[in-house]
């Protein structure tokens, strides 16, 4: 499986996925969903900085990452998809049969949205959202870093980590 | 005692605790607290990191170190820079580069890369002495 996770993480490109995951898993290429960013050179730049010169990093809209992802993941070598929201990863699901596990990694503190994990923050239309995802067959757990916990959405909705 | 004033004010970003952490260092070794403002990235996605520093800029700070170059928090303080370029970002910090930018002269750009070649220089492996047998 090249694509060893999908990823949704606000930061998009920092730390804890180029070290935190990429060191453990060997990645050798980021895919960065976003349509913002696909647009902007100044932005891709930006994230450019942070990516270590063994690793690609490829800068793709959502309509772009539709049409590439079976030749992401065709890769040999283990990469990462990451979006900066649930909506996007949403509909990466739902245009791409093939994506069935994702990983929340961080969804941070904003107005309107209620503590769920010390790195996950929802509001309810963004709860509805991972809903209809599992429900359409989308594996979702919560996992900030390979070391911590493995967290089911189901617990993750319910706040019974944060007991 | 008479620059402190006019030493520009510059801001310390950093994972969890860091910042707190590595400028406390600075004032236990300095005695000096009126250099660095201190930030976390806890709990913030990078926008609200960049607001955060925006805030700060607005508020007079205009030298920014980060801790790490991929992190977050140099991507909030780069962003935040953008429309600001008289600010200063310095990533990748260590305890050498602070306190040789808190000795340093009151220009803020050229402390700041006296600091990193100093952050530079401090780096070094110490092997243990070669044993005879």
């Amino acid at each position: 499986m090249p694509i060893e996770l999908h990823r949704i993480d606000d930061r998009l490109i920092h730390g804890q996925v180029v070290v935190g995951w990429g060191q453990p898993l060997e990645l050798r290429f980021l895919v960065l969903v976003d349509d913002e960013v696909a647009a902007s050179e100044w932005e891709q730049e930006l994230y450019r900085m942070g990516v270590p010169t063994d690793m690609r990093v490829e800068f793709v809209s959502v309509a772009q990452a539709v049409q590439r992802y079976a030749t992401f993941a065709a890769d040999p070598k283990p990469g990462m998809l990451l979006t900066g929201d649930i909506d996007t990863m949403a509909r990466l699901c739902a245009a791409i049969p093939a994506l069935r596990r994702v990983n929340l990694g961080g969804v941070h503190h904003r107005t309107g949205r209620a503590q769920k994990l010390r790195y996950v923050f929802l509001t309810g239309a963004e709860e509805s959202e991972l809903r209809a995802m599992a429900a359409s067959g989308v594996e979702i757990s919560a996992q900030d870093v390979p070391a911590a916990r493995v967290i089911p959405l189901d617990s993750v909705l319910a706040g019974e980590a944060m007991a | 005692m008479s620059d402190l004033h006019a030493r520009p004010l510059a801001l310390v970003i950093g994972h969890q605790d860091f910042a707190a952490g590595i400028v406390s260092a600075v004032t236990a070794i300095t005695g000096r607290t009126d250099l660095f403002r201190t930030a976390s990235n806890y709990g913030l996605d990078t926008r609200s990191m960049e607001a955060l520093l925006r805030e700060a800029i607005l508020d007079g700070v205009n030298v920014i170190f980060s801790d790490l170059p991929a992190g977050s928090t140099t991507m909030a303080a780069r962003r935040a820079q953008r429309d600001h370029p008289h600010v200063t970002v310095v990533t990748g910090i260590s305890l050498p580069v602070l306190l040789d930018y808190a000795f340093a002269a009151t220009d803020a750009a050229h402390a700041a890369d006296a600091a990193v070649e100093k952050g530079r220089a401090a780096m070094m492996v110490a092997r243990g002495p070669a044993r005879a047998d």
